[in-house]
Protein backbone atom coordinates (compact mmCIF):
# COMPACT_ATOMS: atom_id res chain seq x y z
CA UNK A 1 0.00 0.00 0.00
CA UNK A 2 1.48 3.67 -0.82
CA UNK A 3 1.47 5.60 2.09
CA UNK A 4 -0.74 8.22 0.41
CA UNK A 5 -3.43 5.76 0.38
CA UNK A 6 -2.07 4.49 3.98
CA UNK A 7 -2.40 8.17 5.10
CA UNK A 8 -6.02 8.65 3.89
CA UNK A 9 -6.98 5.54 5.05
CA UNK A 10 -5.66 6.48 8.88
CA UNK A 11 -7.59 10.06 8.41
CA UNK A 12 -10.63 8.32 7.78
CA UNK A 13 -9.97 6.10 10.32
CA UNK A 14 -9.54 8.67 13.01
CA UNK A 15 -12.88 10.31 11.80
CA UNK A 16 -14.74 7.11 12.35
CA UNK A 17 -13.19 6.59 15.82
CA UNK A 18 -14.28 10.65 16.45
CA UNK A 19 -18.02 9.22 15.03
CA UNK A 20 -17.86 6.64 17.60
CA UNK A 21 -17.24 9.03 20.66
CA UNK A 22 -19.89 11.38 18.92
CA UNK A 23 -22.78 8.47 19.09
CA UNK A 24 -22.10 6.89 22.28
CA UNK A 25 -21.77 10.19 24.25
CA UNK A 26 -25.10 11.21 22.47
CA UNK A 27 -26.61 8.03 23.71
CA UNK A 28 -25.40 8.27 27.03
CA UNK A 29 -24.60 4.30 26.74
CA UNK A 30 -23.17 2.09 24.17
CA UNK A 31 -20.24 -0.05 23.37
CA UNK A 32 -16.56 2.40 22.96
CA UNK A 33 -14.06 -0.04 23.29
CA UNK A 34 -14.65 -2.82 20.92
CA UNK A 35 -15.48 -0.46 18.30
CA UNK A 36 -12.12 1.43 18.82
CA UNK A 37 -10.32 -1.76 18.29
CA UNK A 38 -11.89 -2.74 15.46
CA UNK A 39 -12.22 0.69 13.49
CA UNK A 40 -9.15 0.31 11.38
CA UNK A 41 -10.44 -2.84 9.77
CA UNK A 42 -13.68 -1.21 9.27
CA UNK A 43 -11.81 1.73 7.77
CA UNK A 44 -10.13 -0.80 5.44
CA UNK A 45 -13.00 -2.47 4.44
CA UNK A 46 -15.44 -0.04 3.19
CA UNK A 47 -12.97 2.53 2.34
CA UNK A 48 -10.60 0.06 0.17
CA UNK A 49 -11.58 -3.26 -0.10
CA UNK A 50 -15.14 -4.34 -0.06
CA UNK A 51 -17.73 -3.77 -3.28
CA UNK A 52 -20.88 -1.96 -1.77
CA UNK A 53 -22.40 1.28 -3.25
CA UNK A 54 -24.18 3.30 -0.81
CA UNK A 55 -26.86 4.35 -3.64
CA UNK A 56 -27.23 0.80 -4.22
CA UNK A 57 -27.17 -0.78 -0.27
CA UNK A 58 -28.81 -4.10 -1.15
CA UNK A 59 -26.97 -5.16 -4.33
CA UNK A 60 -27.29 -8.25 -4.71
CA UNK A 61 -23.98 -8.71 -6.28
CA UNK A 62 -21.90 -6.48 -3.17
CA UNK A 63 -19.68 -8.09 -0.65
CA UNK A 64 -21.36 -8.50 2.85
CA UNK A 65 -20.20 -7.71 6.07
CA UNK A 66 -21.64 -8.98 9.42
CA UNK A 67 -20.86 -7.45 12.49
CA UNK A 68 -21.27 -10.92 14.73
CA UNK A 69 -19.93 -8.95 17.49
CA UNK A 70 -23.48 -6.39 17.43
CA UNK A 71 -22.82 -4.39 20.45
CA UNK A 72 -20.21 -2.55 18.15
CA UNK A 73 -22.90 -0.94 16.40
CA UNK A 74 -20.96 2.45 17.43
CA UNK A 75 -17.81 1.89 14.64
CA UNK A 76 -20.65 0.13 12.09
CA UNK A 77 -22.92 2.69 12.05
CA UNK A 78 -19.70 5.43 12.16
CA UNK A 79 -17.96 3.81 9.20
CA UNK A 80 -21.18 3.45 6.89
CA UNK A 81 -22.01 7.33 7.58
CA UNK A 82 -18.83 8.10 6.72
CA UNK A 83 -19.19 5.92 3.35
CA UNK A 84 -22.03 7.41 2.21
CA UNK A 85 -24.86 5.10 3.60
CA UNK A 86 -26.67 7.71 5.64
CA UNK A 87 -25.79 11.46 6.78
CA UNK A 88 -22.80 11.84 9.84
CA UNK A 89 -25.12 13.65 11.32
CA UNK A 90 -27.96 10.95 12.71
CA UNK A 91 -24.83 9.29 14.58
CA UNK A 92 -26.07 11.79 17.77
CA UNK A 93 -29.39 9.84 17.36
CA UNK A 94 -28.07 6.09 18.17
CA UNK A 95 -29.74 4.61 20.39
CA UNK A 96 -32.73 7.20 21.00
CA UNK A 97 -36.37 6.21 20.52
CA UNK A 98 -36.80 8.93 17.23
CA UNK A 99 -33.21 6.99 15.17
CA UNK A 100 -32.99 4.36 13.56
CA UNK A 101 -29.45 3.58 14.74
CA UNK A 102 -30.93 0.56 17.06
CA UNK A 103 -28.38 -0.32 20.11
CA UNK A 104 -27.77 -3.25 17.55
CA UNK A 105 -27.54 -3.25 14.16
CA UNK A 106 -31.04 -3.95 12.31
CA UNK A 107 -31.13 -4.96 8.67
CA UNK A 108 -34.26 -3.32 8.02
CA UNK A 109 -33.75 -0.02 9.30
CA UNK A 110 -29.99 1.25 8.60
CA UNK A 111 -29.05 1.93 4.80
CA UNK A 112 -25.60 -0.97 4.64
CA UNK A 113 -26.20 -3.23 7.62
CA UNK A 114 -26.10 -6.88 6.13
CA UNK A 115 -27.39 -8.68 8.68
CA UNK A 116 -29.21 -7.85 12.08
CA UNK A 117 -27.05 -9.27 14.68
CA UNK A 118 -26.52 -8.71 18.63
CA UNK A 119 -26.98 -12.37 19.93
CA UNK A 120 -23.81 -13.38 19.51
CA UNK A 121 -22.50 -16.19 17.91
CA UNK A 122 -24.98 -16.00 15.07
CA UNK A 123 -23.75 -13.80 12.86
CA UNK A 124 -20.66 -16.02 11.67
CA UNK A 125 -23.77 -17.96 11.07
CA UNK A 126 -25.75 -15.84 9.02
CA UNK A 127 -22.22 -15.23 7.12
CA UNK A 128 -21.88 -18.95 6.27
CA UNK A 129 -25.38 -19.15 4.60
CA UNK A 130 -24.88 -15.90 2.36
CA UNK A 131 -21.29 -17.85 1.86
CA UNK A 132 -23.08 -20.75 0.57
CA UNK A 133 -25.75 -18.62 -1.23
CA UNK A 134 -22.49 -16.83 -2.96
CA UNK A 135 -21.59 -20.56 -3.70
CA UNK A 136 -25.07 -22.13 -5.15
CA UNK A 137 -25.46 -18.74 -7.09
CA UNK A 138 -21.79 -19.44 -8.56
CA UNK A 139 -21.35 -15.44 -7.22
CA UNK A 140 -17.95 -13.66 -6.97
CA UNK A 141 -19.09 -11.68 -3.71
CA UNK A 142 -17.04 -11.86 -0.66
CA UNK A 143 -18.50 -12.27 3.13
CA UNK A 144 -16.76 -11.03 6.18
CA UNK A 145 -17.71 -10.72 9.60
CA UNK A 146 -16.60 -9.49 12.80
CA UNK A 147 -16.24 -11.28 15.71
CA UNK A 148 -15.08 -10.32 19.44
CA UNK A 149 -12.92 -12.78 21.17
CA UNK A 150 -14.56 -13.26 24.08
CA UNK A 151 -17.44 -14.27 21.51
CA UNK A 152 -15.00 -17.70 21.01
CA UNK A 153 -16.78 -18.50 24.15
CA UNK A 154 -20.36 -19.19 22.60
CA UNK A 155 -20.70 -22.91 21.26
CA UNK A 156 -22.28 -22.25 18.18
CA UNK A 157 -19.26 -20.52 16.68
CA UNK A 158 -18.10 -23.74 16.49
CA UNK A 159 -21.29 -25.15 14.56
CA UNK A 160 -20.66 -22.43 12.39
CA UNK A 161 -16.73 -22.84 12.35
CA UNK A 162 -17.38 -26.99 11.32
CA UNK A 163 -19.98 -25.79 8.58
CA UNK A 164 -17.88 -23.29 6.92
CA UNK A 165 -15.21 -25.72 6.30
CA UNK A 166 -16.98 -28.27 5.32
CA UNK A 167 -18.51 -26.60 2.92
CA UNK A 168 -15.05 -25.25 1.63
CA UNK A 169 -16.77 -21.34 1.92
CA UNK A 170 -13.26 -19.69 0.72
CA UNK A 171 -15.59 -16.82 0.15
CA UNK A 172 -15.53 -16.21 3.89
CA UNK A 173 -13.31 -13.91 6.00
CA UNK A 174 -13.71 -13.45 9.46
CA UNK A 175 -11.72 -11.20 11.65
CA UNK A 176 -11.39 -11.94 15.81
CA UNK A 177 -11.06 -8.09 17.03
CA UNK A 178 -8.42 -10.13 19.52
CA UNK A 179 -7.94 -7.58 21.96
CA UNK A 180 -8.11 -9.60 25.22
CA UNK A 181 -10.97 -8.03 27.29
CA UNK A 182 -14.35 -8.63 27.53
CA UNK A 183 -17.10 -7.39 30.11
CA UNK A 184 -16.00 -8.96 33.10
CA UNK A 185 -12.09 -8.98 32.61
CA UNK A 186 -9.55 -10.54 30.76
CA UNK A 187 -10.87 -13.53 28.41
CA UNK A 188 -8.29 -15.41 29.67
CA UNK A 189 -9.47 -15.36 33.26
CA UNK A 190 -13.30 -15.16 32.42
CA UNK A 191 -13.18 -18.25 30.19
CA UNK A 192 -9.96 -18.99 28.54
CA UNK A 193 -10.97 -19.70 24.32
CA UNK A 194 -7.05 -19.96 23.79
CA UNK A 195 -5.32 -21.44 21.84
CA UNK A 196 -7.34 -19.34 19.36
CA UNK A 197 -5.44 -19.85 16.04
CA UNK A 198 -4.69 -23.17 16.72
CA UNK A 199 -8.11 -24.25 17.51
CA UNK A 200 -9.85 -22.39 13.98
CA UNK A 201 -6.75 -24.24 12.25
CA UNK A 202 -7.90 -27.63 13.99
CA UNK A 203 -11.36 -26.75 12.24
CA UNK A 204 -9.69 -26.59 8.97
CA UNK A 205 -9.54 -22.82 8.76
CA UNK A 206 -6.68 -20.46 7.14
CA UNK A 207 -5.61 -18.74 9.86
CA UNK A 208 -3.56 -15.42 9.62
CA UNK A 209 -2.02 -13.15 12.62
CA UNK A 210 -1.84 -9.92 12.08
CA UNK A 211 -1.45 -6.14 13.88
CA UNK A 212 -5.72 -4.99 13.85
CA UNK A 213 -4.21 -1.78 13.40
CA UNK A 214 -1.59 -2.09 10.79
CA UNK A 215 -3.29 -1.11 7.00
CA UNK A 216 -0.19 -3.34 5.39
CA UNK A 217 -1.27 -6.31 7.35
CA UNK A 218 -4.22 -6.08 6.71
CA UNK A 219 -4.14 -5.69 3.22
CA UNK A 220 -1.93 -8.34 2.82
CA UNK A 221 -4.22 -10.57 5.39
CA UNK A 222 -7.07 -10.00 3.21
CA UNK A 223 -5.19 -10.45 -0.20
CA UNK A 224 -4.24 -13.95 1.78
CA UNK A 225 -7.41 -14.89 2.17
CA UNK A 226 -8.67 -14.26 -0.86
CA UNK A 227 -5.62 -16.27 -2.63
CA UNK A 228 -6.51 -19.00 -0.26
CA UNK A 229 -8.80 -21.81 -2.39
CA UNK A 230 -10.96 -24.17 -0.84
CA UNK A 231 -11.00 -22.76 3.19
CA UNK A 232 -12.74 -19.99 5.16
CA UNK A 233 -9.93 -17.23 6.50
CA UNK A 234 -9.95 -16.45 10.03
CA UNK A 235 -7.35 -13.02 10.52
CA UNK A 236 -6.83 -13.08 14.18
CA UNK A 237 -6.40 -9.45 14.62
CA UNK A 238 -4.52 -8.52 17.49
CA UNK A 239 -6.11 -5.20 18.45
CA UNK A 240 -5.92 -2.88 21.54
CA UNK A 241 -9.51 -2.18 22.80
CA UNK A 242 -10.48 1.85 23.09
CA UNK A 243 -7.63 2.08 20.46
CA UNK A 244 -7.36 6.48 20.12
CA UNK A 245 -8.31 7.68 22.90
CA UNK A 246 -5.43 7.80 25.75
CA UNK A 247 -7.74 6.94 29.06
CA UNK A 248 -9.86 4.03 27.08
CA UNK A 249 -6.94 2.22 25.77
CA UNK A 250 -6.96 -1.41 27.27
CA UNK A 251 -9.85 -0.51 29.90
CA UNK A 252 -12.13 -3.30 29.89
CA UNK A 253 -14.19 -0.67 31.96
CA UNK A 254 -14.50 1.08 28.48
CA UNK A 255 -16.46 -2.46 26.82
CA UNK A 256 -20.07 -1.06 27.17
CA UNK A 257 -20.15 2.17 29.15
CA UNK A 258 -19.87 5.84 27.69
CA UNK A 259 -18.03 8.50 28.06
CA UNK A 260 -19.46 11.92 29.72
CA UNK A 261 -19.28 15.36 28.10
CA UNK A 262 -15.58 16.23 29.68
CA UNK A 263 -14.18 13.09 28.98
CA UNK A 264 -16.27 13.25 25.56
CA UNK A 265 -14.42 16.59 24.92
CA UNK A 266 -11.45 14.99 25.95
CA UNK A 267 -11.55 11.87 23.75
CA UNK A 268 -12.62 14.26 20.92
CA UNK A 269 -9.84 16.60 21.47
CA UNK A 270 -7.17 13.61 21.08
CA UNK A 271 -8.04 12.51 18.07
CA UNK A 272 -8.78 15.69 16.83
CA UNK A 273 -4.69 16.28 17.58
CA UNK A 274 -3.95 13.12 15.49
CA UNK A 275 -6.27 14.08 12.86
CA UNK A 276 -3.99 17.51 12.46
CA UNK A 277 -0.95 15.54 12.89
CA UNK A 278 -1.99 13.23 9.69
CA UNK A 279 -3.28 16.66 7.64
CA UNK A 280 0.47 18.33 7.83
CA UNK B 1 -60.70 -41.94 4.72
CA UNK B 2 -58.97 -45.15 5.43
CA UNK B 3 -55.59 -43.53 3.88
CA UNK B 4 -53.13 -42.83 6.71
CA UNK B 5 -50.03 -40.89 6.07
CA UNK B 6 -47.67 -38.46 8.00
CA UNK B 7 -47.70 -34.63 8.25
CA UNK B 8 -43.94 -35.34 8.07
CA UNK B 9 -44.04 -37.92 4.70
CA UNK B 10 -46.46 -34.95 2.92
CA UNK B 11 -44.12 -32.12 3.98
CA UNK B 12 -41.04 -34.11 1.93
CA UNK B 13 -42.93 -34.97 -1.05
CA UNK B 14 -44.32 -31.45 -0.90
CA UNK B 15 -40.48 -30.19 -1.33
CA UNK B 16 -39.98 -32.30 -3.91
CA UNK B 17 -42.73 -31.62 -5.99
CA UNK B 18 -41.70 -27.41 -5.59
CA UNK B 19 -38.28 -28.11 -5.81
CA UNK B 20 -38.13 -27.38 -9.37
CA UNK B 21 -38.35 -23.84 -7.63
CA UNK B 22 -34.44 -23.07 -8.02
CA UNK B 23 -34.53 -20.57 -5.49
CA UNK B 24 -35.88 -23.37 -3.01
CA UNK B 25 -32.54 -24.11 -0.79
CA UNK B 26 -33.38 -26.82 1.81
CA UNK B 27 -31.35 -27.63 5.31
CA UNK B 28 -31.16 -30.49 7.40
CA UNK B 29 -29.76 -31.32 10.69
CA UNK B 30 -28.98 -35.29 10.38
CA UNK B 31 -32.71 -36.01 10.17
CA UNK B 32 -33.43 -35.71 6.42
CA UNK B 33 -34.56 -39.47 6.82
CA UNK B 34 -36.61 -38.87 9.77
CA UNK B 35 -37.82 -35.07 8.30
CA UNK B 36 -38.54 -36.53 5.12
CA UNK B 37 -36.46 -33.62 3.21
CA UNK B 38 -34.82 -36.76 1.89
CA UNK B 39 -37.16 -36.68 -0.90
CA UNK B 40 -35.93 -33.38 -1.98
CA UNK B 41 -32.14 -34.22 -1.90
CA UNK B 42 -32.33 -37.56 -4.16
CA UNK B 43 -34.22 -34.79 -6.80
CA UNK B 44 -32.26 -31.51 -5.75
CA UNK B 45 -29.11 -32.73 -4.08
CA UNK B 46 -27.31 -29.30 -5.29
CA UNK B 47 -29.91 -27.55 -3.10
CA UNK B 48 -29.92 -29.90 0.05
CA UNK B 49 -27.43 -29.20 2.70
CA UNK B 50 -26.96 -31.02 5.80
CA UNK B 51 -25.51 -28.84 8.26
CA UNK B 52 -24.88 -31.59 10.93
CA UNK B 53 -26.48 -31.78 14.81
CA UNK B 54 -25.95 -27.98 15.14
CA UNK B 55 -29.96 -27.07 14.86
CA UNK B 56 -29.31 -23.19 16.39
CA UNK B 57 -26.12 -22.88 13.55
CA UNK B 58 -28.37 -24.26 11.12
CA UNK B 59 -31.46 -21.53 11.90
CA UNK B 60 -29.12 -18.70 11.64
CA UNK B 61 -27.37 -20.00 8.60
CA UNK B 62 -31.03 -20.54 6.99
CA UNK B 63 -31.17 -16.60 7.64
CA UNK B 64 -27.95 -15.72 5.96
CA UNK B 65 -29.39 -17.63 2.91
CA UNK B 66 -32.60 -16.42 3.05
CA UNK B 67 -31.07 -12.51 2.88
CA UNK B 68 -29.27 -13.41 -0.28
CA UNK B 69 -32.98 -14.41 -1.27
CA UNK B 70 -33.35 -17.67 -1.11
CA UNK B 71 -36.52 -19.40 0.06
CA UNK B 72 -34.97 -21.67 2.76
CA UNK B 73 -36.74 -24.61 4.25
CA UNK B 74 -34.89 -25.58 7.08
CA UNK B 75 -35.72 -28.73 9.17
CA UNK B 76 -35.29 -30.33 12.04
CA UNK B 77 -37.18 -31.89 15.03
CA UNK B 78 -40.29 -29.49 16.75
CA UNK B 79 -38.28 -29.82 20.07
CA UNK B 80 -34.91 -28.48 18.42
CA UNK B 81 -36.03 -26.25 15.86
CA UNK B 82 -38.72 -24.32 18.34
CA UNK B 83 -36.65 -24.75 21.60
CA UNK B 84 -32.83 -25.73 21.02
CA UNK B 85 -32.51 -22.56 18.46
CA UNK B 86 -35.24 -20.13 19.87
CA UNK B 87 -32.82 -17.58 19.88
CA UNK B 88 -31.43 -18.18 16.39
CA UNK B 89 -35.00 -18.33 15.45
CA UNK B 90 -36.04 -15.17 17.19
CA UNK B 91 -33.11 -13.47 16.18
CA UNK B 92 -31.90 -14.22 13.44
CA UNK B 93 -35.12 -14.97 11.71
CA UNK B 94 -37.71 -13.12 13.40
CA UNK B 95 -36.40 -9.70 13.89
CA UNK B 96 -35.51 -9.32 10.70
CA UNK B 97 -38.77 -11.28 9.52
CA UNK B 98 -36.61 -12.95 7.16
CA UNK B 99 -37.85 -15.95 4.45
CA UNK B 100 -37.34 -19.20 6.24
CA UNK B 101 -40.04 -22.25 6.19
CA UNK B 102 -39.01 -24.02 9.29
CA UNK B 103 -40.29 -27.35 8.59
CA UNK B 104 -40.52 -28.76 12.63
CA UNK B 105 -41.80 -32.32 12.23
CA UNK B 106 -42.09 -34.98 15.67
CA UNK B 107 -44.24 -32.59 17.14
CA UNK B 108 -46.42 -33.78 20.14
CA UNK B 109 -46.70 -37.03 22.53
CA UNK B 110 -47.43 -39.00 19.11
CA UNK B 111 -43.50 -39.49 18.36
CA UNK B 112 -43.93 -41.90 21.28
CA UNK B 113 -41.20 -44.18 22.54
CA UNK B 114 -38.31 -41.36 22.44
CA UNK B 115 -39.98 -40.20 25.12
CA UNK B 116 -40.47 -36.47 27.28
CA UNK B 117 -36.82 -35.16 25.97
CA UNK B 118 -38.26 -35.04 22.25
CA UNK B 119 -42.11 -34.90 22.93
CA UNK B 120 -42.49 -31.15 21.89
CA UNK B 121 -45.42 -29.38 23.30
CA UNK B 122 -44.44 -25.92 23.98
CA UNK B 123 -43.34 -25.14 20.56
CA UNK B 124 -46.78 -23.32 19.35
CA UNK B 125 -46.41 -21.34 22.90
CA UNK B 126 -43.21 -20.06 21.80
CA UNK B 127 -43.39 -19.41 17.79
CA UNK B 128 -46.43 -17.55 17.83
CA UNK B 129 -45.37 -15.31 20.70
CA UNK B 130 -42.67 -13.86 18.03
CA UNK B 131 -43.75 -11.31 16.19
CA UNK B 132 -44.12 -11.48 12.50
CA UNK B 133 -43.90 -15.45 13.01
CA UNK B 134 -46.99 -17.87 10.62
CA UNK B 135 -47.84 -20.87 12.88
CA UNK B 136 -49.60 -23.73 10.65
CA UNK B 137 -50.29 -26.65 12.10
CA UNK B 138 -52.13 -29.10 9.34
CA UNK B 139 -54.15 -31.91 9.98
CA UNK B 140 -53.60 -34.63 7.45
CA UNK B 141 -51.06 -34.82 4.54
CA UNK B 142 -53.84 -33.16 2.21
CA UNK B 143 -53.83 -29.80 3.84
CA UNK B 144 -49.94 -30.25 4.31
CA UNK B 145 -49.04 -30.52 1.48
CA UNK B 146 -51.26 -27.55 0.19
CA UNK B 147 -49.95 -25.09 3.29
CA UNK B 148 -46.42 -26.17 2.88
CA UNK B 149 -46.68 -25.06 -1.02
CA UNK B 150 -48.75 -21.85 0.45
CA UNK B 151 -45.65 -21.09 3.26
CA UNK B 152 -43.41 -21.07 0.41
CA UNK B 153 -45.08 -18.63 -2.31
CA UNK B 154 -45.72 -16.12 0.88
CA UNK B 155 -42.90 -13.61 1.75
CA UNK B 156 -41.73 -14.61 5.35
CA UNK B 157 -40.77 -16.66 8.13
CA UNK B 158 -43.00 -19.70 8.73
CA UNK B 159 -43.41 -22.61 11.74
CA UNK B 160 -45.13 -25.66 10.20
CA UNK B 161 -45.60 -27.82 12.67
CA UNK B 162 -45.52 -31.42 11.26
CA UNK B 163 -46.03 -35.14 13.13
CA UNK B 164 -44.30 -38.05 13.16
CA UNK B 165 -47.28 -40.50 13.22
CA UNK B 166 -49.52 -41.89 10.13
CA UNK B 167 -52.90 -40.45 10.42
CA UNK B 168 -56.27 -40.29 8.60
CA UNK B 169 -56.63 -38.05 5.71
CA UNK B 170 -59.72 -35.63 6.25
CA UNK B 171 -59.94 -33.67 3.16
CA UNK B 172 -60.47 -34.62 -0.13
CA UNK B 173 -57.35 -33.78 -3.16
CA UNK B 174 -59.00 -30.54 -4.23
CA UNK B 175 -59.76 -28.79 -1.20
CA UNK B 176 -58.72 -25.41 -1.13
CA UNK B 177 -56.64 -23.74 1.38
CA UNK B 178 -55.69 -20.34 2.38
CA UNK B 179 -53.05 -19.67 5.28
CA UNK B 180 -54.85 -17.59 8.05
CA UNK B 181 -58.63 -19.11 7.10
CA UNK B 182 -59.60 -22.04 9.23
CA UNK B 183 -61.78 -24.60 7.74
CA UNK B 184 -65.53 -25.45 8.71
CA UNK B 185 -65.63 -29.48 8.63
CA UNK B 186 -68.86 -29.71 10.16
CA UNK B 187 -71.90 -27.40 10.87
CA UNK B 188 -73.93 -27.40 14.24
CA UNK B 189 -75.41 -24.72 16.59
CA UNK B 190 -75.15 -26.29 19.93
CA UNK B 191 -71.31 -25.77 20.66
CA UNK B 192 -67.76 -25.68 18.36
CA UNK B 193 -64.77 -28.04 18.68
CA UNK B 194 -61.61 -26.21 17.46
CA UNK B 195 -58.69 -27.96 16.54
CA UNK B 196 -55.65 -28.13 15.22
CA UNK B 197 -52.86 -30.63 14.06
CA UNK B 198 -53.56 -34.41 15.53
CA UNK B 199 -56.85 -33.30 17.25
CA UNK B 200 -58.45 -32.20 14.41
CA UNK B 201 -59.24 -36.24 13.50
CA UNK B 202 -60.75 -36.77 17.44
CA UNK B 203 -62.65 -33.54 16.90
CA UNK B 204 -64.90 -34.83 14.31
CA UNK B 205 -65.24 -38.46 16.22
CA UNK B 206 -66.14 -36.85 19.22
CA UNK B 207 -68.66 -34.85 17.23
CA UNK B 208 -70.32 -37.98 15.98
CA UNK B 209 -70.65 -38.87 19.51
CA UNK B 210 -72.41 -35.98 20.38
CA UNK B 211 -74.39 -36.43 17.47
CA UNK B 212 -75.93 -39.61 18.69
CA UNK B 213 -76.92 -37.74 22.09
CA UNK B 214 -78.86 -35.38 20.11
CA UNK B 215 -75.88 -32.48 20.12
CA UNK B 216 -75.25 -30.47 17.19
CA UNK B 217 -71.54 -29.47 17.34
CA UNK B 218 -69.61 -27.69 15.02
CA UNK B 219 -65.77 -28.76 13.99
CA UNK B 220 -63.15 -26.23 12.92
CA UNK B 221 -59.73 -27.19 11.50
CA UNK B 222 -57.62 -23.92 13.01
CA UNK B 223 -54.87 -25.04 10.63
CA UNK B 224 -53.24 -21.37 11.18
CA UNK B 225 -52.62 -20.61 14.54
CA UNK B 226 -51.17 -17.60 13.16
CA UNK B 227 -52.39 -15.24 11.99
CA UNK B 228 -55.67 -16.59 13.62
CA UNK B 229 -58.85 -16.85 11.78
CA UNK B 230 -60.63 -14.72 13.85
CA UNK B 231 -63.55 -14.31 11.89
CA UNK B 232 -64.77 -18.19 12.17
CA UNK B 233 -64.41 -18.26 16.04
CA UNK B 234 -65.96 -14.68 16.86
CA UNK B 235 -68.61 -16.41 14.50
CA UNK B 236 -68.86 -19.87 16.30
CA UNK B 237 -68.93 -18.32 19.55
CA UNK B 238 -72.19 -16.02 18.80
CA UNK B 239 -73.91 -18.96 17.06
CA UNK B 240 -73.16 -21.90 19.14
CA UNK B 241 -72.19 -20.47 22.45
CA UNK B 242 -69.76 -22.73 23.67
CA UNK B 243 -66.34 -23.28 22.64
CA UNK B 244 -63.89 -26.60 23.47
CA UNK B 245 -60.23 -26.24 21.95
CA UNK B 246 -58.14 -29.25 21.15
CA UNK B 247 -54.71 -29.75 20.71
CA UNK B 248 -51.39 -31.44 21.11
CA UNK B 249 -49.88 -29.53 22.93
CA UNK B 250 -49.27 -27.86 26.85
CA UNK B 251 -52.63 -26.18 27.35
CA UNK B 252 -50.60 -23.16 28.60
CA UNK B 253 -50.03 -20.87 25.27
CA UNK B 254 -51.41 -23.12 22.51
CA UNK B 255 -54.04 -23.19 20.36
CA UNK B 256 -56.67 -22.85 23.24
CA UNK B 257 -55.01 -19.93 24.69
CA UNK B 258 -54.80 -18.21 21.25
CA UNK B 259 -58.80 -18.91 20.62
CA UNK B 260 -59.44 -17.53 24.27
CA UNK B 261 -58.02 -14.30 23.43
CA UNK B 262 -60.09 -13.75 20.61
CA UNK B 263 -62.99 -14.99 22.36
CA UNK B 264 -62.84 -12.82 25.47
CA UNK B 265 -62.23 -9.53 23.38
CA UNK B 266 -65.14 -10.06 21.04
CA UNK B 267 -67.70 -12.33 22.23
CA UNK B 268 -67.17 -13.98 25.61
CA UNK B 269 -68.57 -17.35 26.21
CA UNK B 270 -68.01 -21.00 28.17
CA UNK B 271 -64.65 -22.34 27.31
CA UNK B 272 -62.71 -25.63 27.96
CA UNK B 273 -59.67 -27.09 26.64
CA UNK B 274 -58.42 -30.43 25.60
CA UNK B 275 -54.06 -30.73 25.58
CA UNK B 276 -51.76 -31.88 27.68
CA UNK B 277 -52.16 -30.47 31.49
CA UNK B 278 -49.14 -28.61 32.36
CA UNK B 279 -47.01 -32.06 31.76
CA UNK B 280 -44.34 -33.15 29.77
CA UNK B 281 -45.01 -36.85 27.70
CA UNK B 282 -43.15 -39.70 28.65
CA UNK B 283 -42.49 -43.02 26.40
CA UNK B 284 -44.55 -45.33 25.36
CA UNK B 285 -46.67 -46.76 22.16
CA UNK B 286 -48.27 -43.50 20.52
CA UNK B 287 -51.76 -44.42 20.78
CA UNK B 288 -51.26 -45.63 24.29
CA UNK B 289 -49.78 -42.23 25.36
CA UNK B 290 -52.69 -40.24 23.54
CA UNK B 291 -54.73 -42.45 25.54
CA UNK B 292 -53.60 -41.62 28.74
CA UNK B 293 -52.94 -37.93 28.35
CA UNK B 294 -56.57 -37.72 27.13
CA UNK B 295 -56.51 -36.81 23.49
CA UNK B 296 -58.94 -39.03 22.40
CA UNK B 297 -62.75 -38.33 21.20
CA UNK B 298 -64.17 -39.68 24.37
CA UNK B 299 -62.09 -36.75 26.76
CA UNK B 300 -63.27 -34.51 23.43
CA UNK B 301 -66.88 -36.08 24.34
CA UNK B 302 -67.03 -35.87 28.07
CA UNK B 303 -65.57 -32.05 28.53
CA UNK B 304 -68.21 -31.05 25.79
CA UNK B 305 -70.90 -32.40 27.76
CA UNK B 306 -69.41 -30.91 31.06
CA UNK B 307 -69.14 -27.72 29.12
CA UNK B 308 -72.60 -27.62 27.76
CA UNK B 309 -74.14 -27.68 31.69
CA UNK B 310 -72.24 -23.78 31.76
CA UNK B 311 -73.86 -22.90 28.76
Amino acid sequence: MDDRTKLELKKTATKIRMGIITAVASAGSGHPGGSLSLADILTFLYFREMRVDPKNPKDPNRDRFVLSKGHCTPGLYSTLAHRGFFPVEELTGFRQTQSHLEGHPNMDKVPGVDMSTGSLGQGISAAVGMALAGKIDKKDYRVYVAMGDGELQEGQVWEAAMAAAHYKLDNLTVFVDYNGLQIDGKITDVMNPEPIADKFAAFGWNVIEIDAHDFDQIEEAVNKAKETKGKPTMILAHSIKGKGVSYMENQASWHGSAPKKEQADQALAELNDYLNSLEQ
Amino acid sequence: MSEKIATRVAYGKALAEIGHNENIVVLDADLSKSTRTDFFQKQYPERHFNMGIAEANMMAVAAGLASCGKTVFASTFAVFAAGRAYDSVRNSIGYPHLNVKIGATHAGITIGEDGASHQMLEDIALMRAIPGMTVISPADAVSTNALVKLAAEMYGPVYLRLGRLDVPVIYDADTKFEIGKGIQLRDGNDMTIIATGFMVDPALKAAEMLKNDGISARVIDIHTIKPLDNDIIVKAAKETGAIITCEEHNLFGGLGSAVSEVVVKNCPVPMDMVGLEDTFGESGKPYELVEKYGLTPENVYNKAKTLLNRK
